[in-house]
C-alpha cells in the first residue's frame, strides 16, 4: 500500500498543528461555533448525540495492521472501546471530547492516517473497489489513481467551500463494486481498443433525498487528463451549484437542472483552457505511485487443497463460510477472505478494540499485514493462502468474525441511526438487530441467496437504502413510535438502480414481518434457486410484492417507552458543553 | 489597514456598496480611489472610464468573463465573500488570474477571516481586507499554514509531482507503516 514520503508526512503534521490551534481558539472563544464548524468538519469532527463524533479516513479502504492497532488504541484511550466502520470505507468514533481531538489526530499522523476532508462541503475521501489488485475481473488496478486523486484533492484550495459535499469513487473491474454511479463523480478506469488506459466518467449520481443514477459525461478521458478534467467538473459545480437551499445543493441537482449535455458543454469549455495544463499527469508519477501497489511475494501454489475439501465435507459451518465469505483469487493457491462484522445481535460495522487488535495480528500472520474496509461495512483479507483457510477460520470463529452471511440477508448495511446521529428520524442499529435475529437461520438465508438489505435512519441515506435490494428508511418518529418505509428493487453495480417504495410505512416491530412477506413472494415466484431476488423483482415488478405485503393487517406492537438501550445513556463527562451548537 | 503581499499596509481605497435606495444607475461614485460593484461599472462605464482611480468588485454570483474586455485597465479588482463559507470567490479569483491573465491587485473583501486566507492566497489573492471586528495581526498568521502543497493552483505553477523528486516504494519511509 502507499507509504508517505517526507512531503506527505510534513503536510499532515502541519495540519495537526493548524487544527490544534483552531481548537484552542474555539475553546478560548476567539472563534465562534459558526466559524469553527467547517474547520472541524474538514477534520472529520461532527457534533452528534453523545458529543463529538470523529470520522477517520481510510483512503480507498486500505489499512495496514499497524494502523489498525492505532485505531484500536484510540478506541481504548479516547472512546468507549469500539469503533464503527462506515459505508464509505471510513471509521467513526462516537464518544470523543473536543479537547482530545488534536492529540487523536497527532496519534493518527504517527501512522500516516488522518481525518482530513471526511466531512464538510469539500472533496471527501476517495473510495474504491475492496478487491482492487486481486479481483479476477480487474481491467486496471484503480488504487494508484485513487491515491493520485487523494493527493490532488487534499487541501485543494479552490474546492474547500463547495455548495455541498463531493464524493468520488473509482473502480477498475468489469463488475463495479464501488457503487460509482451513486457518487458525485464515478470513475471507471478501463482500456480502449488500442489498449490505452483512460476513464469512463459519470457525474451527478447520489443517494440522499433525491436519489439519482449518475450520467455518463465522457466515455473516455485518457489517464493523463483525469485530474484536469475532474478539476473542470468541480469548477463548474463550484460556480453554478445552488447555494440557496442545502437540499438542492449537490451536483446531481445542477446536472439535472442543466441537462447532462449543457453541463458537459460547460465542463468542456473550461477544460479547453485547462487541458494539457500543468496538472496533466505524467507517466513517471503514475509509475511512482503504482510502485506501492505491486503484488506481495506470492508463493508458487496450486488451487487444489485436499485437506480443505475434507474439512469442508465434515464441517457445515466451515463449508458455509467457504461458500459465502471466501472468494476466488486471481493467483493460484490464494483466496480472498471477508471478515463479517454482521454477527446477528451486533451493530453492523462495529468492532471492539480487542477485535481490531486481533484482526491486525491475523492480518500479519495470514494476509501480508493489509486489510481493506468494504462499503458493506466488512473487512477483507485480500491475499490468504488457501492452506491457511482452516486456521484462519478457527481464529475468526473465536473472534465472532466468521458469520457465514456475506452477501446474504443479515449482511445488513446500516447507518448509525438516531441513537448516534442528530439527523436521523429513527433508530437503525436496533432495527438491524431485530431483522438479523428474525432471519438468523443460516439455512434459510442460504436458500434466499444473494440479497442486499440496507437501512438508513433518515432520507439522507448514509445506509445506502436506495441501492439495497430491500431498502429501509426511517421516516418519522411520533409519540415514541418510529416509522419506516420499505422499498424494493434497488441495486448497486453495473446495473445500478434506485429502489421503489412499496407502500405505507411500518412501525418498528412490524418491519421484520413485512420483510418476511416480501421474501415469501420471492420464494413463491422465483423461477428456480438460480434467480436472485433482484432479478425476480425486475421480472415480475412491484405489484405482487405490494399485494401480498399489504394483504392482511399487521399485529400492532408498539415500542415500550421504557425500553432503554445502554448506549443511549449519556455519561456525565459528555454532558453538553457550552460550545454546543444546540445551545 | 489591509494585508498585502503578506504584510500590513495602510489602505486608501473606499469600497462602495449600494444601500436599499440606491441603484446602479443613480448612485454617485465619490471622488478618490473607489472600488465599485461590477454592476455600477457596467452601468456607468462611460463616465467611470475617464477616471484612473476606479477599481471593481465582484459579487460571488458574478463571473469574471463579464469584465473581460476591461480587465487589464484595472490596478485593483476585489472579490466579495458574503459569507466566509461561500466558496465561489475562489473560482472567480482563479479564473481572473489563471484563465483571463489579470495581473493587478486582487483583493478579498467581505467576510474574510484568518482560517481561509491560505487557500485564498493560493488561488490568486494577494490582498486581504479581514473583517474589521477581527485582529488583523492575528489574521496575518493565516497565510502561513502549509510549507508544501500537492496540487497546482495560481500560486504554484507545477504540482508537487512535477517539482519534487518524490520517492517510490523502494525508498519511501517504511518504518511508520
Amino acid at each position: 500500500m502507499y507509504c508517505y514520503d517526507e512531503y506527505d508526512q510534513k503536510m499532515l503534521e502541519e495540519r495537526v498543528t493548524q487544527f490544534r490551534d483552531q481548537v484552542r481558539r474555539r475553546l478560548a472563544n476567539e472563534l465562534t461555533e459558526t466559524e469553527f464548524l467547517p474547520l472541524r468538519l474538514q477534520n472529520g469532527l461532527y457534533m452528534q448525540v453523545h458529543g463529538y463524533m470523529m470520522r477517520i479516513a481510510v483512503p480507498y479502504g486500505l489499512i495496514s495492521s499497524k494502523q489498525m492497532r492505532m485505531i484500536a488504541q484510540i478506541a481504548r484511550q479516547y472512546d468507549r472501546g469500539y469503533g464503527h466502520f462506515t459505508t464509505r470505507q471510513n471509521i467513526q468514533f462516537n464518544w470523543l471530547s473536543l479537547e482530545d481531538t488534536p492529540d487523536i489526530l497527532a496519534d493518527l499522523a504517527s501512522v500516516q492516517m488522518h481525518a482530513i476532508q471526511t466531512s464538510g462541503n469539500c472533496i471527501r475521501n476517495i473510495t474504491s473497489d475492496e478487491l482492487a489488485g486481486v479481483a479476477r475481473d480487474e481491467v486496471v488496478d484503480p488504487r494508484p489513481y485513487a491515491e493520485i486523486l487523494r493527493q490532488w484533492s487534499t487541501f485543494h484550495p479552490e474546492f474547500a467551500y463547495l455548495p455541498r459535499k463531493f464524493k468520488i469513487a473509482v473502480s477498475g473491474a468489469q463488475q463495479d463494486r464501488a457503487a460509482i454511479q451513486a457518487h458525485d463523480i464515478g470513475l471507471s478506469v478501463t482500456k480502449n481498443t488500442k489498449g490505452e488506459i483512460g476513464f469512463r466518467v459519470f457525474v451527478g449520481g447520489g443517494l440522499g433525498r433525491t436519489p439519482i443514477v449518475g450520467s455518463e459525461i465522457c466515455e473516455f478521458v485518457p489517464w493523463q487528463h483525469i485530474l484536469t478534467y475532474a478539476e473542470s467538473i468541480l469548477r463548474i459545480y463550484n460556480q453554478f451549484g445552488r447555494r440557496d437551499n442545502k437540499f438542492k445543493a449537490r451536483i446531481k441537482i445542477l446536472v439535472k437542472a442543466l441537462g447532462i449535455d449543457e453541463f458537459r458543454r460547460l465542463v468542456e469549455e473550461d477544460w479547453a483552457d485547462n487541458k494539457d495544463g500543468p496538472g496533466t499527469l505524467t507517466y513517471e508519477e503514475v509509475e511512482r505511485v503504482s510502485s506501492f501497489f505491486t503484488n506481495p511475494d506470492y508463493e508458487k501454489l496450486t488451487d487444489h487443497d485436499s485437506k480443505l475439501n475434507e474439512f469442508k465435507a465434515d464441517n457445515r459451518h466451515f463449508s458455509n463460510w467457504m461458500l459465502r465469505n471466501v472468494k476466488s483469487h486471481r493467483v493460484p493457491g490464494y483466496a480472498i477472505v471477508v471478515l463479517s462484522l454482521k454477527k446477528p445481535g451486533n451493530a453492523p460495522g462495529d468492532a471492539t478494540d480487542a477485535q481490531m487488535d486481533a484482526i491486525a495480528d491475523l492480518a500479519d500472520r495470514y494476509a501480508f499485514g493489509e486489510m481493506r474496509i468494504t462499503h458493506q461495512q466488512n473487512i477483507v483479507f485480500a491475499d490468504v493462502k488457501q492452506s491457511d483457510l482452516i486456521d484462519l477460520w478457527q481464529a475468526l470463529t473465536q473472534l465472532e468474525l466468521a458469520t457465514p452471511n456475506v452477501g446474504l440477508l443479515t449482511d445488513i448495511i446500516s447507518c448509525p441511526g438516531a441513537e448516534f446521529c442528530t439527523l436521523a428520524n429513527a433508530r437503525s442499529i436496533p432495527l438491524s438487530k431485530l431483522i438479523a435475529e428474525r432471519f438468523d437461520q443460516i439455512d434459510f438465508q442460504h436458500d434466499i441467496g444473494d440479497i442486499t438489505l440496507n437501512i438508513s435512519g433518515c432520507m439522507n441515506a448514509c445506509g445506502q437504502n436506495h441501492i439495497g435490494n430491500i431498502g429501509i428508511t426511517g421516516v418519522e418518529k411520533k409519540n415514541h413510535e418510529e416509522w419506516y418505509q420499505i422499498a424494493i428493487g434497488g441495486a448497486e453495480g453495473n446495473d445500478c438502480s434506485m429502489g421503489k417504495i412499496l407502500g405505507p410505512a411500518f412501525k418498528f416491530y412490524q418491519v421484520p414481518e413485512a420483510i418476511d412477506r416480501i421474501l415469501q413472494v420471492y420464494l413463491r415466484e422465483r423461477i428456480d434457486e438460480g434467480e436472485r431476488f433482484i432479478e425476480t423483482v425486475r421480472r415480475i415488478g412491484h405489484k405482487p410484492f405490494k399485494d401480498h405485503v399489504y394483504a392482511s393487517e399487521f399485529e400492532d406492537v408498539s415500542v415500550d417507552e421504557n425500553e432503554v438501550d445502554d448506549n443511549t445513556v449519556v455519561p456525565a463527562q459528555y454532558a453538553i458543553p457550552f460550545y454546543s451548537p444546540r445551545f | 489597514m489591509i494585508i498585502k503581499n503578506k504584510t500590513l499596509v495602510e489602505d486608501d481605497w473606499l469600497t462602495l456598496r449600494l444601500d436599499d435606495q440606491e441603484t446602479v444607475e443613480n448612485i454617485v461614485v465619490p471622488e478618490g480611489k473607489v472600488i465599485v460593484p461590477l454592476k455600477v461599472w457596467l452601468a456607468q462605464r462611460d463616465q467611470l472610464q475617464l477616471r484612473d482611480d476606479i477599481g471593481v468588485w465582484f459579487a460571488s454570483d458574478e463571473r469574471p468573463e463579464d469584465l473581460k474586455e476591461d480587465l487589464q485597465r484595472f490596478s485593483l479588482i476585489a472579490v466579495d465573500f458574503p459569507k466566509f463559507s461561500d466558496g465561489r470567490g475562489y473560482s472567480i479569483a482563479f479564473n481572473l488570474r489563471a484563465r483571463l491573465g489579470y495581473s493587478g491587485e486582487l483583493r478579498a473583501i467581505g467576510d474574510v477571516l484568518r482560517d481561509q486566507l491560505f487557500y485564498m492566497r493560493r488561488v490568486g489573492f494577494d490582498a486581504f481586507a479581514p473583517r474589521p471586528d477581527r485582529d488583523i495581526h492575528d489574521a496575518l498568521k493565516g497565510l502561513e499554514v502549509f510549507s508544501e502543497v500537492y496540487q497546482t493552483s495560481f500560486d504554484q505553477e507545477l504540482p508537487l509531482f512535477k517539482r519534487a523528486q518524490r520517492k517510490g516504494k523502494s525508498s519511501a519511509i517504511q518504518k511508520n507503516i
